[in-house]
């Protein structure tokens, strides 16, 4: 008689993803047992616990070097997942100190009163008179940050599956609990809902195809399996398309991108500050370990389609911010861009085998860090210039910011030129590491036109700053004022950004250690 | 009976719901054939599973069925929303978000 054995999950190793969602699930019962005058404060000093608390248990597990492939086969814990789940929970930390903020909107967060009441009911303005607030927020975000986690470590395509609902389901929630222009807020949960259902199905159709290939769910299995000389290889080319539109579609990639302006022009600010990069970190490693540990013999295959995605990306990104009179929209294709550029490196292929230089994943770490700490900060700015109470993204209405408050301009316009890769800062240092790795990888053609494409997006940043600076003030708008909540992802994320320019070395160094994947 | 039919089967199956994502105008109906799409995989899935002769197969498709109920009762909620804010589900009539 067979005796089912009891899998061996290591409970220690995987204590940061533990801790979150065991974090969210009293989150849920807060909500659930607390008075309502309580929550808030409770929520936020659990998801901060949390989060410190994993944070904490993450940098120990490393510095006890735990690495390997962990329960039972379905999570790898090496080098970049070190690196990349410390971000996420950096990024995430900061991301949640901005949802939390009340002071800049006359003591409510700026998430709906009460979501499911119709916008312009007296239910919605009993409820809005009442100053309620949804904490629910607080565990949708931890679910959605644990998904991420999950969602970068993972090694066989089924968790791989699981944790992109995971993470992908609360994020559409989130997007549509905007407390001002609700329809719109609606809207965009709904266009991401649907648009993001329908890119899982085809991840998972093509997860389905490789399986039939392959007969494993494993990574490992998988690259055994493709470097075998088999007959029907349209099988694997197949699912792996379809696995990797469902990806491409999370980072945003062209023709994937759709949804992008949409999105974060209708989520509330703070929900579209975490989603533009934590979203994006978790997908890009995603999809370079699926690429590199599980494809990584059928790199010829890959790497030609990923270029022209890479290409049209970057330049249609590039092109289309031009034309954007709303900075939430700008800062949108500013990020369809930089997707761009991200998977240039992830086309340059450097370190499948190991090389002694800097690999591709480690310059897409770099460049998601360093685009990670300027994005929290402009949209934690993004939420404070506002117009009659509410927040306001008409370009025309930023005109002259540099004369009304600048200290703010000051620092937006240095998140600016980040993204802009200006030298002296981080965003240079990232765009130099990812088009090296495509130089060294042999795709020099790739590069000139990143290049070509990052000129033509300083164009539009720099327009943004010369209206901050060289515009009379625009009438009517107001800049709030904010607690210690704002400043500090403002303040972490400009003197990070300054910090990684000058002194890139000192985050090279910790990348370059840690920048080759187990498998 | 052939196992390789029941492939085709769920190829077919999920070309259909992708032609109703594409086609369909109403919210509910696209979301319904996202579903089709799903369980064209969990077929798929299972019939992988019977012509390698394992298990790992069919277990996938119970992952997957988790997945698609909570994603209906997120969808759900969604569309429910938007359907006592504007009274239609018409995803054409979704258009206040355009560059």
């Amino acid at each position: 008689m067979n005796t089912a054995t009891a899998p061996v999950i290591e409970y220690v190793a995987l204590m940061p993803i533990l801790i979150l969602l065991g974090a969210a699930c009293i989150g849920i019962l807060v909500e659930a047992f607390l008075p309502r005058h309580h929550r808030f404060h409770t929520q936020l000093v659990i998801v901060g616990a949390a989060i410190v608390g994993a944070f904490i248990r993450l940098i120990a597990n490393w510095r006890q070097g735990r690495s390997g492939i962990m329960a039972m086969g379905s999570l790898t814990l090496d080098g970049p997942t070190y690196v990349m789940w410390s971000g996420l929970l950096v990024f995430g930390l900061l991301a949640v100190l901005v949802f939390a903020e009340r002071k800049a909107n006359g003591g409510v967060t700026t998430f709906a009163a009460s979501a499911a009441t119709t916008p312009g009911s007296k239910a919605e303005a009993t409820a809005s008179a009442a100053r309620i607030e949804h904490t629910e927020i607080f565990p949708l975000f931890l679910f959605s940050l644990a998904g991420m986690m999950l969602f970068l470590a993972a090694n066989d395509m089924l968790t791989l599956f699981v944790a992109l609902e995971v993470f992908s389901l609360p994020l559409y929630l989130m997007c549509g609990m905007a407390r001002r222009r609700r329809l719109l807020s609606q809207e965009a949960a709904l266009k991401y809902f649907l648009l993001g259902a329908f890119s899982s199905a085809f991840f998972l159709f093509g997860v389905a195809l490789v399986y039939g290939y392959t007969g494993s769910f494993t990574f490992g299995d998988i690259a055994i399996a493709v470097t075998l000389p088999t007959q029907g290889r349209g099988l694997l080319i197949t699912g792996l398309a379809l696995m990797v539109v469902g990806v491409l579609f999370k980072i945003g990639a062209v023709p994937f991108h759709n949804w992008t302006p949409d999105v974060y022009v209708g989520a509330p600010t703070p929900v579209t500050g975490f989603m533009a990069i934590c979203t994006k970190a978790a997908a890009s490693m995603a999809l370079l370990r699926l690429l590199y540990t599980a494809f990584g013999g059928e790199r010829w295959s890959w790497q030609p389609v990923l270029m022209v995605i890479a290409i049209l990306t970057m330049l249609l990104g590039a092109v289309f911010g031009l034309t954007q009179t709303d900075v939430k929209r700008l800062l949108a294709y500013s990020s369809v861009a930089h997707a761009g550029f991200i998977l240039t490196a992830v086309v340059g292929a450097q370190g499948i085998v190991a090389t002694g230089q800097l690999t591709s994943v480690g310059a897409v770490m770099f460049y998601l860090i360093a685009y990670g700490f300027a994005t929290i900060g402009a949209f934690a700015i993004v939420t404070l210039v506002r117009r009659s109470g509410g927040e306001t993204n008409a370009m025309d209405d930023w005109a002259g910011l540099g004369r009304r408050s600048p200290v703010l301009a000051g620092i937006f316009s240095f998140f600016l030129l980040s993204f802009a890769g200006i030298p002296l800062t981080a965003g240079f240092i990232g765009k130099w590491a990812a088009f090296e790795s495509a130089w060294r990888g042999g795709y020099k053609w790739l590069v000139v036109v990143a290049v070509i494409a990052s000129l033509i997006a300083a164009f539009f940043y720099l327009k943004l700053i010369m209206i901050m600076w060289f515009q009379p003030p625009a009438e009517g708008v107001e800049v709030a004022v904010p607690s210690a909540l704002t400043w500090v992802p403002i303040i972490v994320g400009a003197l990070a950004t300054l910090l990684l320019g000058v002194a890139p070395g000192l985050l090279l160094d910790v990348v370059s250690t840690a920048d080759v994947f187990l498998r | 009976m052939n196992v390789e039919n029941y492939i085709y089967l769920a190829t077919l199956l999920f070309a259909l719901g992708t032609a109703g994502v594409l086609l369909r105008r109403n919210a509910l109906v696209v979301f319904m054939s996202v579903e089709l799409m799903l369980n064209a995989a969990n077929l798929a899935f299972v019939a992988f599973a019977e012509l390698h002769g394992q298990l790992d197969g069919q277990m996938a498709s119970f992952f997957v069925m988790v997945v698609a109920a909570a994603e209906v009762v997120v969808g759900l909620a969604i569309i429910v929303t938007i359907y006592r804010t504007r009274r239609s589900t018409s995803v054409d009539e979704a258009n206040l978000l355009k560059f």
